[in-house]
């Protein structure tokens, strides 16, 4: 084995846009993966491009990667299916229209377009959706993507820079400077990234949480759906840290399918399909949007996301000072990878990032948890 | 105590022999088949001609009226929303079904494998055209190629010319050579034999061609000609329809929604062809390709452990031995060719839902690489029929089975749906 400057753990899109990253600031790259690349938590989500203003450092890191996907828009291969369709955050009521406001304001602050509907215009501008809705915000410039391609674009990418990739190598072992391997072989490497999504067995101690969602796709409905629509009061579901909740959330593909989310449960590490659950999720789906109830569905899967305490990413070095992370994007894994490689680079040499990166430093939460 | 409540999915031969002998036994049976009338693929009945009844067929029928089991037609499953329920679509609505204990019969389809033109206008699956002529589909005065490999090309091809079909030749793609086990055995088993003789006798003067297959199919619109091979020499026959088949896959979704564990392409069971998971059964296609008297005796005791009579009578299990050896026979008889698997040019397609071609496939390092990466059986018919098709080529491993089994409303995921158990038929 070649020596390398750095070991990253996980072919998913933050992995694979991180070796991209490294092969670029010229460091020795070996990437490694037990399956296949995109083939974890990155396979399992929507590919929505999403500015969010959860927290001033949600909104910092969610702004500058979609700023990075809009640059690289013209250069990414057809397969990855990247459109910027724009979010359509819904108002059911008053109370929920307040928040377009507010929100409005809080993205105009930082830069971000934004342009307030009212109920005629979000019906002009998605006429399936029920009537007696309060209006929407639209971000004209959020995306969807089709994630497993754009890692693999990222990884391709990254391999003409001469990184390398080894691909069903599961790591049993990692820190101190060292990889060790199932098969019983091991990796040396003074810097260690680690990029593995929802499955934290490396790490057990890390302060990440698995989040299990449902999403259904539907066979091709072109033009019933023209933007990324999230309900409004997915904020509020989405913040609730124990309970199990549901919101209305498409993407429409390219091809016309629709994906219908979400769901989000805590302490529930399956796959298997929870059925109140997603009959939950497409009831709520169904009430904003009656004509889905007709539609064919062709697929139902689950996945993980990785969530902290405070719902930001775990970026930069830990307490061994080999080893760094990439990991806890909870559902903003693809929005944020770019942002999040060249922070994860930055950090690993030293350099000032373009962002403040303090706040998805990982000794923010207790130092001691985040020891290898 | 109350009678077990048996559910057996698939009313083919397997299933009516395991709900006849679970009924007879005391136990209450229904029996879920998402066609209009028992029979399955292989005593699919002929809206044409009602009266012309298989005789085993009708056996077998007649048996299970009498037991008492119950027959719930134009139901298919679509999903498992709990350990023990079952959700099936009929008709457009949609019904719960618990069950004591399950019998999984739900048979075999057939084996596509890409090759130019596969994807035109006039190519069928064979079986499948059998099954649209029964269903009233006209073929008088069509002339039709029948290519592939297996006992179902004879029996299609005779088919065919019985509805006024010009049969231009049947293609075998498996060497005389390499079926000559397969015809002694047939030698063993007369009923057998005289099945294959009247298929002989209703083809009359058709060339039945062994070591040949298809390597193209050409056609603007619609298919107009097709070209075979024998490895040494190519030709090309005129044609408006092609029976195209290779051999049969079992249909093992279901048994894997459940949970149930796969040995190779399998569903494995035991003696008493209990599954992997304790109260679901399985017998017929999807344990082995085997054919229907392999069908019949697996059913039956498989019906019978549903209705705890065990262990089962000696002469069932040497009856399911010996059809096991000539399932064994029938394989080595029909293994494809590798030439057969080598078809495909870079632009054919492969994945007809998506459109994925080969030459995105080649790159690809395994089934779930290939779904992530080019979206290959990720479309409505789930892989039913790229899949068989890569593991033939690529020897991919099928790994996961995803709900709905067969695309359904988004509604029908949330109805409060009738929940009823399997019904008293006495």
């Amino acid at each position: 084995m070649p020596d390398f400057d750095l070991v990253i753990v996980g072919a998913g899109i933050v992995g694979c846009a991180c070796a991209l990253e490294a092969a670029r600031a010229g460091l020795r790259v070996v990437i490694v993966e037990r399956g296949v690349v995109g083939g974890g938590t990155t396979a399992a989500g929507m590919g929505h491009v999403v500015v969010m203003d959860d927290s001033p450092a949600q909104l910092a890191l969610t702004a500058y990667s979609r700023s990075l996907w809009r640059t690289m828009a013209p250069e990414l291969p057809g397969g990855v299916e990247y459109e910027s369709r724009g979010t359509l955050w819904i108002a059911a009521d008053d109370e929920e229209m307040a928040e377009v406001f507010s929100k409005q304001t809080t993205y105009a602050q930082a830069g971000i377009a934004s342009q307030v509907l009212d109920p005629r215009e979000l019906a002009e501008a998605e006429p399936y959706l029920r009537s007696g809705l309060a209006g929407a915000l639209l971000v004209p410039d959020d995306g969807v993507l089709y994630p497993p391609v754009a890692a693999e674009y990222f990884l391709c990418e990254a391999r003409r820079l001469g990184v390398v990739f080894l691909s069903d190598h599961e790591v049993v072992r990692c820190g101190k400077g060292r990889i060790q391997f199932a098969n019983g072989t091991s990796i040396e490497s003074e810097r260690i990234l680690l990029a593995s999504g929802a499955s934290i067995d490396l790490l057990p101690s890390l302060p990440i949480q698995k989040r299990k969602g449902h999403l259904l796709i539907t066979d091709r409905y072109p033009g019933v759906v023209s933007h990324q629509l999230v309900e409004l009061g997915y904020l509020k579901s989405a913040h609730k840290l124990t309970a199990d909740s549901v919101a209305f959330n498409i993407q429409p593909r390219l091809t016309g399918q629709l994906l219908i989310g979400s769901s989000r449960q805590y302490g529930d590490e399956s796959r298997e399909i929870n059925h109140a659950i997603l009959r939950s999720m497409l009831e709520r789906a169904i009430e904003y949007m009656p004509c889905l109830k007709g539609l064919s569905g062709i697929r139902v899967w689950t996945g993980h996301r990785a969530a902290t305490a405070d719902k930001l990413p775990l970026i930069g070095p830990t307490a061994d000072p080999t080893l760094f992370l990439a990991m806890g994007f909870e559902g903003l894994g693809i929005t944020n990878a770019p942002g999040a490689a060249v922070l994860a680079i930055d950090a690993l040499l030293g350099r000032a990032s373009i962002i403040d990166a303090a706040p998805y430093l990982p000794s923010r939460i207790q130092q001691e948890a985040v020891h290898a | 105590m109350k009678p077990a409540d048996v559910l057996v999915i698939g009313a083919g031969p397997a299933g009516l022999a395991a709900a006849t002998a679970a009924s007879r036994n005391g136990c209450r049976v229904a029996m879920l088949d998402d066609n209009p009338a028992a029979g399955g693929q292989i005593w699919r009945a002929d809206i044409t001609r009602p009266h012309d009844e298989d005789p085993a067929r009708a056996a077998a029928i007649a048996d299970f009226h009498t037991s008492g089991a119950a027959l719930l037609p134009g139901r298919r499953i679509v999903d498992v929303p709990s350990p023990s329920t079952l959700l099936a679509e009929a008709g457009g609505h949609f019904e719960t079904y618990r069950w004591d204990r399950l019998i999984l019969a739900t048979g075999a389809r057939e084996r596509f494998l890409p090759f130019p033109g596969w994807t035109l206008p006039g190519v069928f699956g064979a079986g499948g055209l059998q099954a649209l002529v029964k269903g009233g589909y006209p073929v008088a005065g069509k002339r039709i190629v029948v290519a592939g490999t297996g006992p179902l090309l004879l029996a299609v091809a005779a088919h065919l010319r019985e509805y006024g079909a010009s049969i231009v030749t049947v293609v075998e793609q498996a060497s005389t050579l390499q079926m000559l086990p397969f015809a002694a055995s047939l030698l063993r088993s007369p009923g057998k034999l005289l099945q294959g003789a009247g298929y002989r006798r209703t083809l009359g003067a058709t060339p039945y061609q062994t070591g040949c297959w298809p390597i193209s199919g050409q056609g603007d619109e619609t298919l107009r000609s097709v070209t075979l091979t024998n490895g040494r020499r190519t030709w090309t026959v005129e044609c408006d329809l092609l029976a195209c088949g290779f051999h049969l896959v079992p249909n093992t979704e279901l048994a894997q929604l459940l949970g149930c564990t796969l040995q190779g392409s399998f569903v494995q069971v035991d003696s008493q062809q209990q599954t992997s998971v304790a109260g679901i059964y399985c017998a017929g296609e999807p344990t082995g390709i085997a054919g229907v008297d392999a069908a019949q005796v697996q059913g039956e005791i498989a019906g019978l452990a549903a209705a705890d009579c065990s262990p089962p009578p000696t002469r069932l299990l040497a009856r399911r031995a010996k059809e096991a050896a000539f399932g064994r026979r029938l394989t080595h008889a029909f293994r494809l060719r590798p030439e057969v698997l080598k078809l495909a040019s870079q632009e054919t397609i492969v994945c007809r839902c998506e459109d994925v071609t080969f030459s995105q496939l080649q790159t690809r390092s395994n089934w779930t690489d290939a779904k992530l990466h080019t979206r290959c059986g990720m479309g409505p018919c789930q892989g039913r029929i790229c899949g068989s098709a890569t593991e033939a080529l690529f020897g991919w491993q099928l790994t996961s089975v995803r709900a709905p089994l067969f695309p359904i409303p988004v509604s029908a995921f949330c109805d409060e749906s009738s929940s009823l158990n399997a019904p008293s038929a006495r």
